[in-house]
């Protein structure tokens, strides 16, 4: 007798395949919200909650050991196969990148820790709109788990070209204030490794866009990632060092 | 019967007689040999259809397993690569099977001759009630193997050592193969069905009524064997197919469904039924 197809047979293994499906989505909502908290950290130069987002980590790493259990007992005692065992994989690697993505944000909380001890520098207001970008994409690839499509993963596997981007000019833009004024230094040097932080959670997003893209397709999603502006870390003028020379002169 | 049947339709054309409704690679890809094949294979018991329009080619020196749910015809097609469906009066087959490309249904074809190429085991262990040593000899024996006495020993003892079984019984050939443990009589049965060096065992779940360990070396032993023999195995275990085999065959209500590589059918299925199927989500 044909059943659904969409349930199985032993309803404790669907219920525990819909647990570990849960458990992704929240501990994506949990670093979602740790990113947000770092970001609002940044623009209001609040350390109080910067200190928050650093503790709160935890929760997130202690997330993705869950996962972990929850996926080794199910392949220990159930031997998932097909989509099954491409979900149980898939949410082992989502846990993962899921789990980078907060020790993300608490590197830029604490980073932000530092920079509310020195004096504002002028770039602060590039990151957050950096910071919105993959917040999008991060939203955005996890509403694609939960649906299960990929078309939107695709988007976002796409979208992450405009963080490289962003990420790019604000390093340009850190440099050459460090170079009009070395009292910048610290806090430049902070805010862009921020932003590499910040970059670095969008190739995160990217990666689960792509582990959507086999546990619902099976096969790995192909071809080469739009790169923004050629990865250019160059000064965008020569005269840029002599400039820079006057500057601390 | 079978044979008038099959006469009337040889289908020479495989191309005609590919599948129409058959996911994944059913058949060989060019410049690849098929050991046996099946084109526009229906087996009817009477009036019920229960396999139906079958293309189906198996590799040589390869495992080839057929999973599905009970009753889904993949037992029936098993006894079709050999006609063992002969010795059922209500069963009529039609299409072509042909092993190394010539007709096995050809009213010339020695039935015998046919089982001796193409051997059986079958799920419950099934010794002749006799000695360890004459369960082996019995079939070289009877299809004149065997010259003379040494030879006939040296094939027992040949046979006995690649079902994995001689260390265990070279110090009691004398003694009825009733006496052994489930899984050493299954190992007995597969050294009878290897001592009249066949080209193709089929195996009907060979290990259904054995325990875990049992079943761990005939699954060790299948894996030695496909080095000299093709082998199909029917099982219920989805997990054994996903061990021993290297193509998997998924038949449902007399339709083979999908065929490919077992690695592909067990991470990525390309039928919904299949998928279901191995899933747990139905049969």
């Amino acid at each position: 007798m044909e059943q659904r197809p969409s349930e199985h047979t032993v309803s404790a293994f669907g219920e525990e395949l819909r647990d570990l499906g849960d458990m992704i989505v929240r501990m994506g909502g949990l670093a979602e919200a740790q990113l947000a908290s770092a970001l609002q950290a940044l623009s209001r130069r609040d350390s109080d909650l910067a200190a928050r987002v650093v503790t709160a980590d935890a929760k997130v790493d202690e997330m993705e050991q869950e996962v972990h259990a929850c996926v080794v007992r199910l392949i220990a005692l159930r031997q998932p196969v097909a989509d099954d065992l491409r979900n149980a994989v898939g949410a082992l690697k989502i846990a993962a990148d899921v789990e980078r993505i907060g020790d993300y944000a608490a590197n830029v909380a604490k980073r932000v820790l530092v920079l509310n001890q020195l004096p504002l520098v002028r770039p602060v207001a590039a990151v957050p709109s950096m910071g919105r970008i993959v917040q999008e994409l991060i939203n955005d690839v996890l509403d694609a788990y939960v649906e299960r499509d990929v078309r939107k993963a695709i988007d976002v596997w796409q979208r992450d070209e405009e963080v490289d981007e962003l990420h790019t000019s604000l390093f340009r833009e850190l440099v050459t204030d460090m170079m009009e004024d070395a009292r910048n230094i610290t806090a430049c040097t902070h805010l862009m490794f921020i932003a590499k932080n910040i970059e670095r959670i969008g190739d995160h997003a990217t990666n689960i866009a792509e582990t959507i893209h086999f546990l619902v397709q099976g096969t790995p999603l192909r071809g080469q990632r739009p790169k923004g502006a050629d990865q250019d870390y160059s000064l965008p003028a020569q005269d840029a060092p002599a400039r820079a020379k006057d500057a601390t002169e | 019967m079978n044979s008038q049947a099959t006469a009337a339709q040889v289908q020479t054309d495989a191309a005609a007689a590919a599948p129409q409704g058959t996911a994944g690679s059913p058949l060989v890809g060019p410049g690849e040999k098929a050991k046996v094949s099946a084109r526009k294979a229906n087996v009817y018991y009477g009036d019920k259809h229960a396999i139906k329009d079958v293309a189906l080619d198996i590799k040589q020196n390869e495992v080839t397993a057929f999973i599905g749910p009970s009753g889904c015809g993949k037992s029936t097609f098993l006894r079709c690569l050999n006609r063992m469906n002969d010795t059922i009066d209500s069963a009529r087959v039609t299409g072509t099977i042909t092993l190394d490309g010539d007709d096995i249904y050809d009213r010339r074809v020695d039935v015998v001759q046919l089982r001796a190429r193409v051997g059986m085991v079958f799920q419950k262990p099934n010794p002749f009630p006799k000695s360890i040593f004459e369960n082996i000899a019995y079939g070289p024996r009877i299809h004149g193997i065997a010259r003379h006495k040494d030879e006939l020993e040296e094939i027992v003892m040949t046979s006995l050592e690649r079902a994995g079984l001689l260390a265990e019984v070279k110090d009691r050939l004398d003694q009825p193969g009733t006496g052994l443990s489930g899984g050493q009589q299954q190992r007995l049965c597969i050294a009878r069905a290897i001592a009249v060096s066949p080209e193709v065992i089929l195996m009907d779940e060979p290990c259904s009524a054995l325990d875990p360990i049992a079943t761990a070396k005939i699954e060790e032993l299948i894996d030695e064997l496909r080095q000299n023999y093709t082998i199909v195995i029917v099982t219920h275990s989805m997990q054994q197919a996903a061990r021993v085999s290297q193509r998997t065959a998924f038949f449902h209500l007399g339709n083979l469904v999908e065929c490919g590589d077992t690695e592909q059918i067990f991470t990525n299925p390309q039928h919904r039924l299949t998928q279901g199927y191995i899933t747990g989500r139905f049969g």
